[in-house]
């Protein structure tokens, strides 16, 4: 390879991407209009969810019970109904998500065996946000029941044998247990995929369609370095691509970094080099710029989408396709990003990802070059 | 001197089509060599080959004595290549497209600077360097591929139908050119379906369904064309009998404004002449061109080589 005439390569490369201000745009405003897009979409947090409150009891223990649901960030209680009929209008017109409803017996059967049952009653018909509502339902009564055991505990004067067993969850890594803080690091990796195999799968499949290869391939310039050539300005965009989701995570989404801001590059340079070089490949082999745009969409967006533990986590797939997620490079970033973002864990966690997210782009740069030939058929 | 391109008998298929079938030619340093033939004839197969950007699938390409096709031999240093389709980049300015080729062959910034400014010079582009080179009409898109394939002073320089779609004048112009670079020492090939532009060449071959039907220089090859050429006009129904009774005679017949340009045996014109003018049509004689020898050529299916011998 000679250094001039792969940086000659590259400045005409430059010339091409400065000389088209849509496609350059798109370059930079895919990966903003993504983290916006699947960032706030994407963010599984429920709270807020709309209440209806049904006290059949009113007494100042099921009052106390209340103002809990209402003092919840979890809850909004828009609500006091006084029948079934209205609690079932108001699920049904979307008011109210859930209701809660205490018997009219609920004081006297408080320290009773079986214990005083409280009604909650949920729309199923969003299946995610139901489930998550009832969880955060069982930890309001379930804070509720504690306490008062305690209270009678105390006034009893009886030692605290009878005390429940206090269950503190602590949540490491993140804290607030906030999706965003895991979607975002997620998001990164996929956007990355995406845009570098599409940033390539245009360049060579361009020249074929130009004509402008004949010309090209009569000149010294080898293949290796016309691949060359041209990776160094989208490995720059790449990388510009990368800051700008970063910068949107950290400013927009509040997403804190924990762990190594080199880190983090060296992951997501190893990870382009693969990805540029997938869309190179693409282009060569199909010497049609939609075809290999096509191709690029295809082959990295879906994987990277569905199969990189991005949305699904890849612990709940299927056997089959917890395997078949090992090829898919995404993955790993995923992962690791997830790991310097979320934990700030280190090279001496990291490295075997590291490297096999190397490995991957070698290849794959490898597969790229063998595959271009200096012939016009 | 010795052949500094050498082809010999290339074969070349497409699917179906038999694109080259046994060409051959050698071109020696100085010398200016003309591929002439119709459209499909396989002049830019034959181009492409020696410019090693296809494989022939028979006979063999030498360019200064290497195998174009060998990427690793530096014969590409040797040579200069203008494809017959656009193949500059159409967004890069006129001052860009040579820089980047001249990068490519890594020539020095003092080299380019100076080789440069003489071809755009030449070319008379210096006024549209920093033009597009999509902006370019087609005469001074031709110029600028020249110049460009000319920045690394090749030994060949291989150029597929430079003239087409060029005005007269630029026409002219890049013959002007490609003299002056042939006087110090270059060996170039072009390629034309223009029979008129055989004369500029001090060699021509003349090409038909993949094979050479002809050769040599093209003064000597009208001088020894031994048929004569009449020029007819009348009505179709009186000419065409008496065309068709003349039978293998008439080698060759091809419309000419409202007349008919008709190739005919030396031996056999008198007789004709007068058939003809019995039937009422007018008839001249005309000088023969090289478009009455392709088309003698071609009708007659003469085999390559030994028409030229
Ligand atoms: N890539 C290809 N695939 C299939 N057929 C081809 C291909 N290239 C050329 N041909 C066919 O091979 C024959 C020779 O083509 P070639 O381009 O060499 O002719 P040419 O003399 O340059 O013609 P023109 O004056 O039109 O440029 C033609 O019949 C053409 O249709
Ligand atoms: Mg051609």
């Amino acid at each position: 390879m000679n250094a001039r005439r792969v940086l000659a390569v590259a400045r005409k490369e430059t010339l091409h991407v400065w000389r088209d201000p849509r496609s350059l745009g798109m370059a930079l405003a895919i990966p903003a209009l993504m983290m916006f897009l699947f960032g706030y979409a994407l963010t599984l947090d429920v709270d807020n969810v709309p209440l209806a409150v049904w006290d059949q009891s009113g007494t100042p223990e099921s009052r106390e019970l209340l103002s809990r649901f209402e003092g919840s960030r979890y809850f909004d209680v828009r609500l006091g109904a006084l029948g079934y009929p209205e609690i079932e209008r108001a699920i049904l017109d979307r008011e109210v998500m859930a209701a809660v409803v205490i018997p009219w017996d609920f004081a006297a059967r408080l320290n009773a065996s079986p214990p005083a049952p409280v009604q909650f009653l949920l729309d199923g018909s969003d299946a995610n946000t139901a489930t998550i509502a009832l969880g955060y339902a069982e930890g309001v009564a379930r804070s509720y029941t504690i306490e008062d055991a305690a209270r009678r505990a105390a006034a009893s004067g009886v030692p605290a044998h009878a005390a429940p067993l206090e269950l503190r969850s602590r949540v490491w890594f993140n804290e607030d247990l906030e999706s965003k803080n895991f979607i975002v690091p997620g998001l990164i990796a996929v956007i990355m995929m995406v845009i570098a195999a599409l940033l390539t799968s245009l360049t060579i499949a361009r020249e074929w369609e130009q004509g402008t290869m004949e010309q090209l391939v009569s000149t010294p310039v080898t293949g290796n370095e016309i691949i060359a050539g041209k990776l160094l300005p989208y490995f720059a965009l790449g990388m510009i691509d990368l800051a700008v989701s970063v910068v949107i995570g950290k400013y927009l989404f509040d997403v804190p970094l924990r762990g190594s801001v080199a880190l983090l590059v060296a992951s997501s340079a190893a990870f382009l080099v693969g990805g540029l070089s997938m869309g190179m490949l693409f282009s060569i082999v199909a010497r049609s710029q939609l075809l290999a745009t096509q191709l690029a969409l295809m082959i990295t967006f879906l994987p990277a989408f569905l199969l990189s533990g991005f949305v699904f986590a890849i612990g709940n797939m299927p056997r089959p396709i917890q395997v078949a997620t090992h090829v898919v490079p995404a993955r790993y970033l995923v992962s690791l990003l997830r790991g310097i973002y979320l934990k700030g864990v280190g090279l001496e966690v990291l490295a075997g990802e590291l490297a096999l997210l190397a490995a991957f782009g070698a290849a794959v740069l490898f597969a790229a070059s063998r595959k271009f030939r200096k012939k016009l058929e | 001197m010795s052949p500094v391109v050498a082809a010999a008998g290339l074969g070349h298929v497409y699917g179906a089509v038999r694109a080259l079938d046994g060409l051959s030619f050698a071109v020696a340093p100085g010398e200016l060599y003309g591929l002439i033939g119709a459209d499909g004839a396989g002049k830019t197969t034959a181009l492409r080959i020696l410019a090693g950007l296809i494989v022939p699938q028979r006979g063999s390409a030498r360019v200064v004595g290497l195998d174009p096709a060998d990427t690793r031999s530096g014969v590409r240093e040797s040579l200069g290549y203008m494809p017959q389709r656009y193949s500059l980049y159409g967004d890069l300015s006129v001052a860009e497209n040579l820089r980047f080729f001249a990068r490519l062959f890594c020539l020095s910034r003092r080299e380019y600077a100076e080789r440069s400014a003489r071809l755009l010079a030449i070319t008379r582009l210096e006024k549209f360097a920093g033009r597009p080179a999509e902006q370019l009409s087609g005469g001074m898109y031709k110029k600028l591929a020249l110049a460009c394939a000319l920045l690394h002073r090749p030994r060949v320089l291989l150029l597929d139908e430079p003239t087409n779609g060029v005005d007269p004048v630029s026409r002219l112009d890049l013959w002007e050119l490609l003299y002056e670079f042939v006087a110090e020492g270059m060996a170039v090939v072009v390629s034309t379906p223009y029979m008129d532009e055989a004369e500029r060449c001090h060699r021509v071959g003349l090409v038909h369904h993949g094979r050479l039907l002809l050769e040599g220089e093209p003064r000597a090859l009208v001088a020894g064309f031994t048929d004569a050429v009449l020029q007819v006009a009348g009505a179709a129904e009186c000419v065409e009998p008496v065309l068709e009774r003349a039978g293998a005679d008439v080698v060759a017949v091809a419309p000419l404004g409202g007349a008919l340009r008709v190739v005919v045996r030396r031996g056999a014109s008198a007789g004709l002449r007068r058939a003809l003018a019995a039937a009422g049509a007018q008839v001249e004689p005309l000088r023969p061109n090289f478009e009455d020898l392709f088309l003698a050529q071609a009708a007659g299916g003469a085999p390559a080589g030994e028409a030229a011998a």
